[in-house]
Parts: C-alpha cells; sequence; structure tokens
C-alpha cells in the first residue's frame, strides 16, 4: 500500500490490519458492501485490498449518484433545454454522462445554453441575474444533496422566483439496500455503511438491516484507517453471531442526524412510488419528487418531460457487479467495449462507480495513475 | 459533487443567518449554513462543506486530517475548484 507512511496514523492502520487478520476465520469466504462511491474510490486509491486477507472481498455498492441515474434522465432533462429561452445547469460530474441523444456537453457544443453549477444556490443565482431566461437545474445525489437542494427550493418559493426550476433525480439509499437484500443471488454478509448521507440521515434508517435481515452494518469514515476499523468491527460482530448498527464514524455523524437537514427535505420532498435505477432496474420509493406545494419549481410538472427509457444493453452486466454476484473484470464488456473513456454500463459513468475505480487502479496497475472520469 | 471539503468559518452577517464567509487553504468564498440552523457555526469553527453548504461541524483536527485526505486522494485540485466555483454564489445585487 503506496500511502500508509504518508498517515500520521499509520500505526493505527497497521495494528487494524493485524487485527483483522487475527479474527478472519481462514475456513470462510467474507463479502462486505462498501455502499458509498466514495468509500470505493478511497478503498483502490488507498490499495487498501493489498493489506486485507485474500478471504474478505470487499463488493462495491450503489451508492455513486450519477452511476445509477438512468440514461433515459438525461435526455428528459436536456429535452427541455433545447427550448432557447432555457439554461440548462448542473454539477460537473453530469457534464460527460451520456444520454442517448449525446451529454450536457455535446448539447452545449450543438449550442444549448448548459452551464456547470457547484451548488444549487449558484443556480438560483444564475436565475435572479438573467430574469430574461428560465434556469433549470438538473439536481442529483443522496441524502448528502437533497437537503441543499431543498433549501434552495424553499428559497425560491419565499422571493417567488418566477425563472426557476428544479428537474429532480434525488435517490434514496436505504431502498437500494433494500433491493440488493432481495435479489435471490445477493451475497452479501455485511455493510460498511456511508458516512456523509449519515450525517443527514442518522444511524436508526439502518436497524432494519441488522435486526431484521441479521446483517451488521458499521457506519464508516473515509480515512484507510476509518474503513479498516470498520472491517475489525464487523468481524467482531460476526465472531460474536450479533448483528447491530455500530457508528464508526463519530466525529462526524450523530447518532440521530441532521434534523435542520430532514425538516427541508420533508417540506420539499415526497417518495415517488417508483423510479429506475440504472443497473438494478425499478425500486419502490427509492427516489424523491418535488411535491406538488412546489410545483411552480418543479421542472417536471412545469414541462412536459417525454419520459425517455433507454434500456441498458443487456450484455453489460452491472447489477450482478453490483450485489456482489461478479467482480467488475468479470464482466463481458469489462475493459473490451466498455470503458471509462466510453461506458457502457452504470457504473463505468463516474470514477467513484466501481467498474470505473477497478479500471483506473486496477487493470492499470502499470501505468502511472491516470484517473479517466474524475470528479469535475 | 460527492466531495466533503473541510472549511474553517470567517466571517457571519448580521440579518443574514443562512450565509458565512469561509476560508479553504487560503480561498475565501461565501457558503450557506442553513443545513446547521439547529446549532450554528460561529468564527473559527470547522465545517464540512458539501455542494456549497454545510453539512456538519467538525473539529479542527478532524478538517486537517481531511484536507491531508483530499490530498492524498488526488482531490484537492477538485476541491479547490469546487470551491472557487461557489464564486458564483455571491449574493447577487438586489
Amino acid at each position: 500500500m503506496k500511502y500508509v507512511d504518508e498517515f500520521r496514523d499509520a500505526g493505527v492502520i497497521t495494528k487494524a490490519a493485524d487485527e483483522i487478520r487475527r479474527l478472519v476465520d481462514p475456513e470462510r469466504h467474507y463479502r462486505f458492501m462498501e455502499v458509498c462511491g466514495g468509500h470505493t474510490h478511497a478503498i483502490y486509491r488507498f490499495g487498501l485490498k493489498d493489506l486485507l486477507p485474500p478471504n474478505i472481498e470487499l463488493v462495491h455498492g450503489p451508492g455513486c449518484p450519477v452511476c445509477v441515474l438512468p440514461m433515459g434522465r438525461i435526455d428528459d432533462g436536456l429535452s427541455m433545454a433545447r427550448d432557447p429561452n432555457v439554461i440548462f445547469c448542473a454539477f460537473g460530474d453530469m457534464m460527460r454522462v451520456p444520454g442517448a441523444q449525446g451529454s450536457p456537453l455535446q448539447h452545449k457544443a450543438r449550442g444549448v445554453d448548459v452551464r456547470i453549477v457547484y451548488s444549487p444556490s449558484d443556480a438560483l443565482n444564475l436565475a435572479r441575474r438573467n430574469p430574461d431566461k428560465h434556469v433549470m437545474f438538473f439536481a442529483i445525489g443522496f441524502e448528502t444533496t437533497a437537503p441543499s437542494t431543498a433549501l434552495v427550493l424553499m428559497r425560491a418559493k419565499a422571493e417567488g422566483a418566477p425563472n426557476f426550476s428544479v428537474f429532480s433525480n434525488h435517490v434514496t439509499i436505504i431502498p437500494a439496500i433494500r433491493a440488493i437484500l432481495d435479489s435471490p443471488d445477493m451475497r452479501i454478509d455485511a455493510f460498511i455503511g456511508p458516512g456523509h448521507v449519515s450525517t443527514v440521515i442518522g444511524c436508526r434508517p439502518y436497524e432494519w438491516i441488522a435486526r431484521n435481515e441479521g446483517r451488521p452494518i458499521v457506519v464508516t469514515g473515509f480515512e484507510p484507517a476509518d474503513i479498516l476499523q470498520s472491517i475489525v468491527m464487523l468481524l467482531h460482530q460476526m465472531r460474536a453471531r450479533e448483528a447491530k448498527v455500530e457508528n464508526q464514524y463519530k466525529r462526524v455523524v450523530p447518532w440521530e442526524g441532521n434534523h435542520a437537514a430532514l425538516r427541508a427535505m420533508a417540506e420539499v420532498f415526497e417518495l415517488r412510488p417508483y423510479f429506475e435505477w440504472r443497473g438494478m432496474g425499478f425500486i419502490s420509493q427509492s427516489a424523491l419528487r418535488i411535491r406538488e406545494s412546489y410545483a411552480q419549481w418543479d421542472a417536471e410538472q412545469r414541462f412536459q418531460t417525454p419520459g425517455v427509457r433507454v434500456t441498458d444493453p443487456k450484455a453489460a452486466q452491472c447489477g450482478e457487479v453490483l450485489k456482489g454476484v461478479l467482480r467488475p473484470a468479470q464482466c463481458k464488456l469489462f475493459g473490451k467495449e466498455c470503458t471509462p473513456e466510453s461506458p457502457v454500463g452504470a457504473l463505468m459513468v463516474s470514477s467513484e462507480g466501481s467498474c470505473a475505480a477497478y479500471y483506473n487502479y486496477e487493470h492499470r496497475k502499470h501505468s502511472p495513475l491516470t484517473t479517466i472520469g474524475a470528479p469535475a | 459533487m460527492c466531495l466533503a471539503i473541510p472549511a474553517k468559518v470567517v466571517e457571519l452577517f448580521p440579518g443574514e443567518r443562512s450565509r458565512a464567509l469561509v476560508e479553504v487553504t487560503g480561498v475565501r468564498r461565501h457558503i450557506d449554513i442553513g443545513l446547521l440552523e439547529d446549532d450554528p457555526p460561529v468564527p473559527g469553527d470547522w465545517v464540512l462543506v458539501h455542494v456549497g453548504f454545510a453539512m456538519s461541524k467538525i473539529s479542527e483536527e478532524q478538517a486537517l486530517d481531511q484536507l491531508q485526505m483530499l490530498t492524498m486522494l488526488g482531490e484537492s485540485e477538485a476541491a479547490l475548484e469546487e470551491v472557487q466555483g461557489y464564486g458564483l454564489g455571491e449574493r447577487a445585487e438586489t
């Protein structure tokens, strides 16, 4: 592992790695899913797998909002942007993500007014500065990001912004975990729980995973020592035949979450009956739409959306990789038709997707560190 | 966008409860602290910033660790670019 020595807590890392080796049962195989794309990225970047015994397998979960967004939603969002009166804005991560009719960046090249924003409040500011245009913010993200969009919508309503709307693609993490656990070929023993999502939702929403499904889950920070300590905690639970929710990331995540953020989300959003996830299909109550009381600022209620559906190519085995049935390199398309430069499947789309992370850090191990599709 | 960036609160603005001036490795930008309204930060506090909004208060030690980690993840430039991008977030003159 390349970076251990640079860390102030190098001693902690070595100790945790030793303890993991002491705790594992050599007779069995362990599959731990890290739910969050940020963890996937850190695991590859720091080469954490090199510190783990070979019978611990890390399965990379659905927690990358860019990856799981169905292609048709991009086409829907961009279809509204073809109106010359509309400014389409989105986070930089979205710019190269292909829709069936091309990416936002390709639309920009065709003359559509496409702009990068770094914050949803910048989108509202853009509307204030361009009173003769309509500014549409293409919103993505889990519960980490949704409260920010919600606050901006509350401000837009308070000031009666006439020329601003949000196209919501916000999703929620719990139903995705449920879909993985409900799948018949699921093979996950325990979960490394998301860190920043949990600053908002807290730890309680995971309790059913332990209680009903008998799977340990540890909410985890993003440093190498955090991830290794979390694995130690999971192994302790498994040895004691326990399943509970533990919080390794107490220094950032309060058990009860962030009430102000949850209030903002509840004020503005409601659950959609169902939503499509790339690589996973339709999952019920897994996404957020804008409430009727904010209809004037909801791009979907304000404009006609074609409701484009683009089926993922059958050959791409994203679903199997997500559930831990296949590893990224075992997919038939990996590194051939499907690469970060021209992604076919969901998990190759963003640098936090498991296939892109695997491609960048493992597949190219002998080349210098070049990250394709790095966060914009 | 999935970055969480540690920033030090430099200044608050009377009459504008949701805005704060923060500093990230020498760059100063305005962010929104509306999501911390139950426990608002004061100048000198460190916060984790995500898409221009403070998500939680953190200790200085934790903030410095997080900055070091962003560097090692090769994401400090992306983080700085993001923070500089918040420039758009200056209030429109009204």
